[in-house]
């Protein structure tokens, strides 16, 4: 599935749900059913600063793809975490550099949702795209 | 609802918004009170009928801006009975009093091996002003610990207190926990030995009366828009004593009095602490949030608030999961909690998709929070226009929280 394919999924999905409630029903799924990421990631060098949750990204870069994995203290960031990982792991660092992230808003998630400092949602975006341009580099110079 | 709260709660127009389709209860006072019209009323007055920049202009309108400036701060010196107008110096906040005496003090009173007493319960604004000026002066940092109800230590205060210490400043009112600190001991055992104190009343002056010469505090700072005033103004009061040894903190402007370029002298007090042109218009919304007070009375305030964080500390102590942080025995209308096994993101998220607006996260005060062993917490803070009906929405928020997390 493209980046897109699983945009227009989730967006979706997410048209389905009426009211607030249930889609942080659906996020705090999400948020516990996401697999723990390995102890050993869970470090600070890994750790994306939010001022009100901490989220652990992890990234490996194999056969020209990148895998995502991560972590949250906060149940419904993880949620988001977990959307943002279906999005964009599994993708090679031009398709995930060329990717819109508009799709936050049309699921209504800022609405709720502090970009600056309450999730650390931004900045995770930001995070994997950089990812995403140091791998790309990292092939370059090879 | 009492019919005197139902008709105070119409002078808050914000009240009356509605927030995720719900209408908004609002409990993050701590963080910034909500405006009455008066406050609102005498910026937009000033704006559409009198700006004028102050001091020193000979046309009228310029006087009327001055008389009415000038006049915010004799209802300030008055609200705080200080001994004189002179002693009202206005700034930014709290947080921009405290760095003017971190600064001006630090610079003409520490040196190096003295020593700075905080306490644990300071915000971070109370803390790193002072860290700073220990890291210029090679002076140190002492710090009042807490019992684990949030109190401070007043026995571990006595033996802090030393030939050292250059200065004590403690908050008056924790805004974390709510704990009301014995700032008129804490004064009165520093002066024993010869030691100034400031108090950081950024959370003092909303909930009772201050006055600072029955106190004898040495400085007292504190920001318009924690009591019903606008933001961007607050004020520092200085014993004149002190502020006529301090040496300037920003120059330029109305701290001036005569520039040559070999020398500058400085204006008198206040204006030696006031560079550049003031906030006029915020200062006057001060002065009209003073007023407002005032016709409110502090007895209803206190009866209210008092109320409210009984209530509140009952209901929400009731819930399965609840743990109130902060349990001193003199408490402010301020209520920190943590939820068992829930992230205080995830509660907050819920609680406010309910319209009930509270805080969360460290407060700005980490090592109050790693003293205690926790990351953070949701904290309710109630201002006397709050009623017991939103607290049982944010109670039935609460019960929902815990049935999504757990």
């Amino acid at each position: 599935m493209t980046i897109n394919e699983t945009i227009e999924e989730i967006i979706n999905e997410f048209s389905s749900f009426d009211d607030w409630m249930d889609k942080y029903n659906y996020l705090i799924d999400m948020g516990k059913s996401l697999p723990v990421i390995d102890d050993k990631f869970r470090i600070d060098s890994n750790l994306i600063t939010g001022c009100q949750s901490r989220v652990w990204l992890h990234s490996e870069y194999k056969d020209g793809i990148i895998i995502f994995t991560a972590d949250s203290d906060a149940v419904i960031t993880k949620g988001i975490v977990n959307l943002l990982i279906r999005v964009f792991t599994g993708h090679t660092p031009d398709e995930i550099i060329s990717a819109e992230t508009e799709f936050l808003d049309a699921i209504g998630l800022k609405d709720h949702l502090s970009p600056t400092r309450s999730n650390g949602l931004l900045s995770m975006i930001k995070q994997i795209k950089l990812y995403a341009l140091a791998y790309k580099a990292q092939e370059k110079a090879l | 609802m009492n019919s005197r709260l139902d008709i105070i709660r119409t002078d808050f127009p914000i009240l009356t918004q509605s927030v995720h389709g719900k209408s908004l209860a609002y409990f993050d006072n701590a963080a910034t009170t909500q405006k009455p019209f008066p406050v609102i009323e005498a910026i937009s007055r000033f704006y559409t009928e009198a700006n004028s920049n102050v001091h020193r202009g000979v046309h009228k309108m310029s006087q009327q801006a001055t008389q009415a400036y000038e006049g915010a701060r004799n209802k300030i010196a008055v609200f705080l009975n200080a001994s004189s107008p002179a002693e009202i110096i206005f700034t930014r906040g709290t947080t921009e009093s405290i760095n003017l005496v971190a600064f001006s003090f630090g610079e003409a009173f520490v040196k190096e091996g003295d020593e700075i007493l905080i306490s644990t319960l300071e915000h971070h604004s109370n803390i790193v002003p002072w860290q700073q000026l220990c890291l210029r002066k090679g002076a140190s940092l002492k710090i009042i610990p807490i019992s684990d109800r949030g109190e401070l230590d007043m026995k571990a205060f006595q033996q802090l207190l030393n030939s050292r210490t250059r200065i004590v400043s403690v908050n008056h009112i924790s805004n974390a926990l709510g704990t009301i600190n014995p700032i008129k001991d804490i004064i009165q055992q520093a002066h024993e030995k010869g030691i100034p104190v400031m108090i950081d009343g950024a959370q003092g002056l909303s909930h009772g009366p201050v006055d600072v010469q029955e106190l004898g505090c040495d400085f007292y700072t504190f920001s318009s828009h924690k009591m019903y005033g606008p933001m961007g103004i607050g004020g520092l009061y200085g014993k004149r004593e002190w502020l006529e040894k301090m040496p300037p903190y920003q120059c330029g402007g109305e701290m001036i009095s005569k520039v040559t370029f070999e020398k500058t002298t400085f204006n008198e007090l206040p204006y030696k602490f006031e560079a550049g042109t003031p906030n006029v218009a915020d200062a006057i919304g001060l002065g009209a949030a003073v007023d407002y007070l005032g016709t409110i009375g502090w007895d209803f305030i206190r009866k209210q608030e008092a109320d409210l964080l009984a209530y509140g500390t009952e209901k929400l102590g009731a819930v399965k999961g609840v743990q109130i942080i902060g349990t001193a025995a003199q408490k402010a209308s301020i209520i920190s909690f943590i939820m068992k096994d829930i992230h205080f993101f995830d509660a907050g998220t819920i609680i406010d998709g309910y319209g009930v607006a509270v805080r969360t996260g460290n407060h700005c005060t980490q090592p109050l929070m790693d003293r205690l062993g926790i990351i953070g917490t949701i904290r309710a803070s109630f201002a006397f226009y709050n009623t017991r009906e939103e607290i049982d929405r944010l109670v039935e928020a609460v019960l929902k929280v815990n049935d999504l997390f757990n």
